[in-house]
Order: C-alpha cells, then structure tokens, then sequence
C-alpha cells in the first residue's frame, strides 16, 4: 500500500464518517437542549423513527421530499409534546415517558405502514424528487485539481445530502443559541437550578416546553435523514438504536455542543471503520474482530460514566419534575 | 372418579376432533420479515401459491425477536397445525428440542438439516447458483473489481460468497472481490441502511457489480448500486425488478416451491433431507424482460455453459459448509 493507496482510504473512511454522523450529531443536539433544559429524554430513538416514517410517507405520496421533512418534523414535535405534558405539565417519570415514545413508534410505524402499503410496514421506493439528492458545493469540481486539499473539498466535504450540512450548521447554531442569548443562559439555568429561574419570575413550564420542542425539531429532521436520504423509504426498526447511541454520545460530550460534536463524529468514525474493515489485523499478530470496533462506543461511554476521563455530570436539576413551592 | 374420566375422556376426544378439523399448513417467517422481498417473501409466495390453487387456509406467524421461536413452533403445533414449516437455519435448535414433543405433527425446515423423525429438512445447493451469477459478474464488470455483501455472518452465508468467488475468479482469474458481511447477530439481514453504507463503500474502492445475499439488507444494496449506476445482483426471490436495468440478474433459490410442496404434501411430508440443486431446478438465475437488455448474449452463453457443466459434473463447486473453509478468496 504506498502512499496515494493510504490516502485514498482515509478520503473514503472520512467522507463516510460523516455520512453516518450526522444522524448522530442531530439526535445528539436534540438530546441536548432537552437535558440541558433538565427533561431527561430516552425517546430520541422513537421520535426519529417516527419522523422517518411521517418523512417517508409524505415524500411518496407528495413527491416531494422537503414537504416529507416538515411532517416529519411536525410528527415528532407531537410526540415531544406528548412528552412535554407527561413529564412536565403532569410531573410523571421522565425516563418512563420516554420509554413508552419508543414503543409507540416502534408498534405505530409497523402498522399504519402494513395497513396502508402492505409491505409489512415498508414504505415504497422513494425516487426522483422525494428523496434527497448529493449536492456538490461551488468550485467543487474546479478545485479537484488542486493537490491534497483538492480532493478532500471535492470528496469529503462536497458531494452529500442538504440534511448533512444543515446537522453540522446546527452545531455552532446550538452553541450561540446555549452560550451567547439570554434564552440559553435561562435554558442552562432551568435544568440546573429551576427555583432560581422561577424567583426571577420566568416560566418554568414555558422554557421547558420550549427546550422539548426544540429536540422535536432535531430529531425530525434525524429522522428525515433516515429514511430519505441515507436510504429510499422506510424499513421495519429503521433508526437501530441510532437514538441510543445519541444519547451515549450526549455523555461522552458531557452535555456541551462542541464536545457532541466530537462524540459523534468519533462514533460515526468507528461504525465507519466497522463498515470499511471487518478485521482490523494488527501488525500481523492478532485481528481486531468486527464486533469490538462496533461495541466501543458503548464501552467509551461505561469508561467516561465511571470517571476514568475526567467526570460527566449531568446537569443538577435532571429527570427532577418542577414544583413551585407555595 | 368415573364422571370425572367421562368428562376427561370427552375434553379430550373434542380435543382430538378440534385438532384434526384444522389440520391447516402453518410457515413461521424468520426475522427478515414476510416482506424482504427476497428469502422469506419467497416462501409467503410459495404459500399464498398453495392456497391461491387449493383455496385452503394456512396459518402464518412473523418472527419479530429471537425468543419466539420456540414459542411459535409450539404454539403452531398445539394448535394442530400439520405441516409446520419454517424458514430460516435459526430454528435449528428450537425446532430439534419441540420435535420430539410433537410426533405427530410434521416440521419442515427450509436451510438447515435437523435429525428427528418427523422433520423434514430442505437444503439447497446455493454454491451452484452462487457460481453462476459470479460468472456473470466477471463477465459484466468492466473494473474487474466486484463486491459480495452478505447479511448476517453464517457459514450459510460464506457458502454463497465462497461459491460467487470460484465463479468469477473461473471467468476471470484477475478479478478482485471484495466481502462484506453486515452484521453478526439477526439484524443484520433488516438493515438496509447499512446495506447502502457498504455498497457505496464498495463502489467507492472500485467493485461495479454488487452481489447482495442479505435479506431485507439487500434492498438497500440494491438501491446504492441503482443510484451509482452499477450493476447488482438480487438473492433468493427473483428481484430484477427492483431496478431494471441496474439489477443484473438474480440468484434463484425456489424457496417457495419448496413451500409449496410441502404444503400440497400437507401432513404426509417426507422426514428426510431434501436437496435443491441447479439439476432438480431449485436453484436458477432470473432472466425476464426486466434484464434482458443488460443480461448480454455474451454472458447469458457463458453462464449457460457453466451450468451445463455443474449439471454434468464437469466442474464441482466447492461447498464451504462441507468443511468451513473456500479455496479462493
């Protein structure tokens, strides 16, 4: 393997790492804002497969895939809603809220699915103009020529889905909205301390309700990304514990949007690497099977809980409902 | 005591009656689903066949995790259910433990061998089947680079790709295959996603005919490799199509005669193994007018060739569950 071989494959291990991050660091950001808020929320997996089947259905029947992003969208905002009233408005358990989402979209999506395609819960073959297309950036093809950094413009950051670009837009967007607005100095103060947040006479109820829907959104549009640009219609489970895996990295990235970032893309880097190599095979000696590249994430995640590298700690006030003291 | 014994005895003789008035076939789907428009859609096809031509009733369960099996198969059976079949190697270990409990009832186990006196076990030959379409991907690629993207890592599955490898290194030595499996546990024949995330990778390091043995995981294959504008090729169902004019051809393995036939057979199924081949016609390529254009005469000759040759003993493909291991990587 010489050294335009080498470099080849990092150009393709990259460009997929992002492909597959980007899911991630959407779900991931959704996570956030919610448990920054201090509404601990398990059910990112179910509202991104519910997102990519609302997203799927309405791009088949509309032809449209943007209009399929916005039911999506709106389809998971409901189901935040829904966790918003049981675990705000009602005070119930937050992480059983969450838990009950995810069975409802597992079982739902299955259903209508059969009952309006018969395909045992597949949605048609997405093509054309419902389902997202590679865009390629300005100069793209201009600059292929250029050595080096050519190529990796060319191939690594052009050529994928809207979707891709708008999750990692969404990254500093978060940050400016968490660390340079009041709402998000209010935000980061309802899930730490909501008392202090209450004295100062803003809602409590209102900000959290807010920080959900905002997961809502992200999550729909994760979900989108699902079933119409990395695949062509939505399958039975299609989310695969991807909201899981957002939540492991949420950890990871100790509740801070930058490091979420880093996180997924690390976890996106890996499920690459697994796609890529099967059996990594170390200096001749020993392989490195399949199964623990893929398993990694969730160990970093067990190694950081258990305060080998540096602490997380979850903002104070999580998973704890509100009430006013009278 | 002997009001109690009438009674018994006549539960037990409405029972008996019960059993036998729905002595209806029952196929239990693995975890690919009904719909994975390849393994198990084949055999729902061979059974809505069976019941299209008898207008007789089945009954059908679909596996949605791991700990129903042995649940379905008994359920099915103490609902009198007569034939059992089930479609998948995964059952092996249910089906060898609730066998032996049911003796009246017939199993039938499609891609698996299972010694008990009322099973019985229908194998295919895939590594012929297997060879032909890797002719063909030898003779339609122009990189001289192909893919093989298997769904959950099992010898049976090895088998179709040791088999696609000795077909296209035959055609052409030079030829470079790349392998992939997509998972090791049951899920990995439901994820079309990773499907297209393997394919790209594939197409990305050069492969231009795509061969997906993968389930439900093989649509989205199948949909990369249509949006790449390279060739695939389907598995078990005849899947040409799914994209005609991308899908080369399809690896046809008869799962729904074998359904079939063992439905018509109803409760006198023959315990034993049975094995489909390219010679009995229970492995085939697909050719219809959906890959006409692009299933050149060229390869269609070169592919026909081989098959005669398999059929006549000429060329002997090796089977890798006959010793876990392929002469040819």
């Amino acid at each position: 393997m010489d050294i335009t071989d080498i470099f080849l494959q990092l150009m393709l291990t990259a460009d997929m790492t992002i492909r597959l991050s980007a899911v991630l660091t959407l779900a991931c950001l959704a996570g956030l804002f919610s448990e920054r808020a201090g509404i601990f929320d398990i059910g990112l997996e179910g509202k991104m497969l519910f997102s990519a089947f609302l997203s799927a259905t309405v791009a088949y029947e509309s032809g449209n895939v943007w209009l399929g992003v916005l039911a999506g969208i709106a389809g998971s905002m409901v189901f935040s809603l829904i966790h918003g009233l049981a675990s705000i408005t009602f005070r119930g358990n937050q992480l059983i809220s969450g838990v009950a989402l995810n069975f409802l979209a597992s079982g739902l999506t299955v259903v209508v699915g059969n009952a309006w395609y018969h395909q045992g819960g597949r949605t048609p073959t997405l093509s054309g103009a419902a389902r997202f297309h590679e865009i390629t950036l300005p100069f793209a093809d201009l600059l292929r020529d250029v050595p080096f950094l050519g190529p990796i413009y060319a191939d690594v950051i052009s050529g994928h889905k809207p979707i891709v670009y708008i999750a990692f837009a969404a990254v500093p967007l978060t940050w400016w909205i968490l660390y340079r607005t009041r709402f998000g100095l209010r935000l980061r103060a309802v899930g730490e301390n909501p008392e202090s947040v209450d004295t100062a006479g803003i809602s409590v109820v209102r900000l959290r309700f807010t920080a959900v829907m905002i997961a809502g959104v992200l999550c729909g549009i994760a979900g989108a990304y699902l079933s119409t640009s990395q695949a062509a219609g939505f399958g039975r489970e299609m989310s695969a514990g991807r909201g899981y895996i957002a939540l492991a990295a949420l950890i990871f990235a100790k509740w801070r949007p930058f490091y979420a970032l880093g996180a997924t893309l690390l976890f996106g880097l890996l499920g690459a690497i697994s796609n890529l190599y099967p059996n990594i095979n170390v200096f001749g000696l020993f392989d490195i099977p399949v199964q623990f590249t893929q398993a990694l994430p969730y160990i970093l995640t067990v190694v950081i809980l258990a305060g080998f590298v540096g602490k997380a700690v979850p903002p104070r006030a999580g998973g704890e409902p509100y009430v006013k003291e009278r | 005591m002997s009001f109690t014994k009438v009674i018994l005895g006549t539960v037990s003789a409405l029972a008996m009656t019960a059993v036998a008035a729905i002595a209806d076939p029952a196929i239990i789907y693995d975890l690919g689903g009904k719909f994975d428009k390849s393994f198990n859609e084949a055999a729902s096809n061979g059974a809505a066949k069976w019941a299209k031509e008898t207008g007789g009733k089945f009954r059908e369960i679909e596996l949605t995790s791991e700990a129903q099996r042995e649940q379905a198969l008994r359920r099915l059976a103490e609902n009198g259910n007569n034939p059992v079949v089930m479609t998948g190697f995964a059952f092996a270990s249910a089906l060898d433990k609730v066998a032996p409990d049911y003796p009246d009832t017939k199993f039938v186990i499609i891609d698996m061998v299972v010694n008990q006196p009322n099973v019985s076990s229908v194998v295919f030959k895939e590594h012929e089947g297997s060879y032909l379409v890797g002719v063909a991907a030898a003779k339609a690629s122009k990189t001289g680079t192909v893919g093989f993207i298997g769904g959950m890592d099992i010898p049976l599955i090895r088998k179709f790709a040791c088999g696609y490898v000795q077909g296209v290194k035959a055609t052409n030595p030079n030829a470079k295959v790349i392998q992939n499996m997509t998972g090791t546990t049951p899920a990995a024949w439901n994820d079309p996603v990773k499907g297209g995330e393997l394919a790209k990778a594939q197409i990305s390091q050069g492969a231009d005919v795509i061969y997906a043995a993968a389930g439900g995981t093989g649509v989205g294959v199948l949909q990369a490799a249509a949006d790449a504008g390279i060739y695939s090729i389907g598995v078990d169902s005849n899947q040409n199509y799914l994209h005609p004019g991308s899908v080369l051809t399809s690896m046809m393995k008869r799962v729904d005669v074998a359904v079939y036939k063992a439905f018509k057979a109803g409760a006198d199924v023959k315990p034993g193994i049975q094995v489909l081949g390219l010679a009995n016609g229970g492995i085939d390529y697909a050719l219809d007018e959906n890959n006409a254009k692009i299933f050149t005469a060229d390869i269609k000759a070169a592919v026909d060739a081989a098959k005669a040759d398999i059929i006549a003993g000429k060329i002997k493909v090796h089977d890798y569950m006959s010793d876990n291991s392929c002469p040819v990587e």
